[in-house]
C-alpha cells in the first residue's frame, strides 16, 4: 500500500486538533467536481470526530484539464500567508463554478484579505514552488486521481461516501 | 509480462495521422510504455491526465512516457485534443495489439491492452514492469521510485 511521501510536516496547513488520533489528508483540486463533492462530507466528518480528528489539505491540480485549478491553489496558499488559508479554501469550494483571476480576488477581498498583498503573494515563485511540491508529493504517494485520501499515513481506498468513511474512521479509534 | 533484463521488442506505431513513433528513435532516453484499455475513461481518475501532469517531473529525468491502446490514430487525435495531452498516444491498431501481445500484455477476451506498464532504460532493456488491475490507475508512484532505482546504477 503506497504511503503518504513526505510525512505531514511544517508546510502542511492543519485544521483541529494537533494531537488527534486520526490524521486524515486529501489532495484535492479544487475544480474537480468530485473535491467538490467530498467537501461538505469532510466538513460533516469533521464536526462529528471533533478533537479525534485533524484534516491536512495538500494541492493536486489537474492543470491541463482544470484550467483555473492552479490558480485557485495559489489562491488559497496566498490567503495562507495571510492566516486564512482555511477561509479561502471553503470558500472556493462553496463557489466552484467561478474560479477564474477576477473571481478569486474578489473572495479574497470578501474574505477581508489584504487585497493588493495578496495579488503580490499570488505572483510569487515560492507559492509556484509549495504547489509544485505537493502535486510531486501526491505521485510519488501514489495519488492516482482527485480526491485521494490518506489516514494516518496510509492510502485510502475505500468509499468516502460519509457513512462508510465515518464508520471506517471511528472504527480506528476503538 | 516480459522480465526485466530483457531487451524490449522494437515496433512502430502510428502516433498522429501523419506520423510514426518507432522504440529505436528513443534510444538514449528511458521510455515509460503505458498500455491503457481504452481511450475516454472518466476525466479525474483519468491515468493520462495524470501521466499529462507530470511530464516536467518525467523530463528531469530523461524519460519519455508513450501511451499505447488499441483505439485508432483518429480516436486518439480527439482524445488527446480533448484532454490537451501533451505526449504521444500510439495506436495498436492494425493488426489489433500486436504490439500489446509482443509485450504480452494482451487481453484477447476484451479484445484490449491490458493496464500496464513498462520502464526500459537508455539502451533499450526493461528495468521495470508493473501489471494494474484493470480498472484501477496505477498512479505514478512506481514508475518514479523506478526512475530513481535507475539513476543509482
Amino acid at each position: 500500500m503506497p504511503k503518504l511521501k513526505p510525512a505531514v510536516n511544517s508546510k502542511d496547513h492543519v485544521q483541529g486538533n494537533k494531537g488527534a488520533a486520526i490524521e486524515l489528508v486529501e489532495y484535492g483540486d479544487y475544480q474537480c467536481p468530485h473535491c467538490g463533492r467530498a467537501y461538505p462530507i469532510i466538513k460533516s466528518i469533521q464536526q462529528k470526530m471533533g478533537d479525534q480528528l485533524k484534516f491536512i489539505f495538500r494541492n493536486f491540480p489537474l492543470a491541463q484539464i482544470h484550467p483555473n485549478a492552479v490558480n485557485a491553489a495559489l489562491a488559497s496558499e496566498a490567503a495562507g500567508l495571510q492566516d486564512k488559508f482555511w477561509e479561502m479554501h471553503d470558500y472556493i469550494f462553496e463557489h466552484q463554478n467561478r474560479l477564474d483571476d477576477v473571481s478569486l480576488t474578489k473572495y479574497a477581498a470578501h474574505l477581508h484579505l489584504d487585497v493588493e498583498k495578496f495579488e503580490t503573494d499570488f505572483e510569487q515563485p515560492g507559492l509556484t514552488k509549495k504547489v509544485d511540491e505537493d502535486f510531486e508529493s501526491g505521485v510519488r504517494s501514489g495519488v492516482n486521481g482527485t480526491p485521494s485520501f490518506f489516514i494516518n499515513g496510509e492510502k485510502y481506498n475505500e468509499s468516502w461516501d460519509e457513512e462508510p468513511f465515518l464508520d471506517y474512521l471511528k472504527a480506528l479509534i476503538k | 509480462m516480459l522480465a526485466t533484463g530483457t531487451k524490449a521488442p522494437e515496433f512502430s506505431l502510428s502516433a498522429t495521422p501523419d506520423q510514426k513513433i518507432q522504440l529505436s528513435q528513443l534510444k538514449g532516453k528511458k521510455v515509460i510504455l503505458a498500455f491503457y484499455p481504452a481511450d475516454w475513461s472518466p476525466v479525474c481518475s483519468d491515468q493520462m491526465a495524470l501521466y499529462n501532469e507530470m511530464l516536467k517531473i518525467f523530463h528531469k529525468e530523461n524519460a519519455e512516457v508513450i501511451g499505447i491502446s488499441v483505439d485508432s490514430k483518429w480516436c486518439h487525435l480527439a482524445f488527446a485534443q480533448d484532454r490537451k495531452l501533451h505526449f504521444p498516444l500510439l495506436a495498436d491498431f492494425e493488426p489489433k495489439g500486436a504490439v500489446a501481445k509482443l509485450y504480452d500484455v494482451y487481453d484477447a477476451e476484451l479484445g484490449e491492452c491490458k493496464r500496464a506498464l513498462y520502464v526500459i532504460d537508455e539502451e533499450g532493456t526493461i528495468r521495470w514492469n508493473y501489471l494494474s488491475p484493470v480498472g484501477i490507475n496505477p498512479g505514478a508512484d512506481g514508475i518514479l521510485d523506478a526512475l530513481e532505482e535507475m539513476n543509482k546504477k
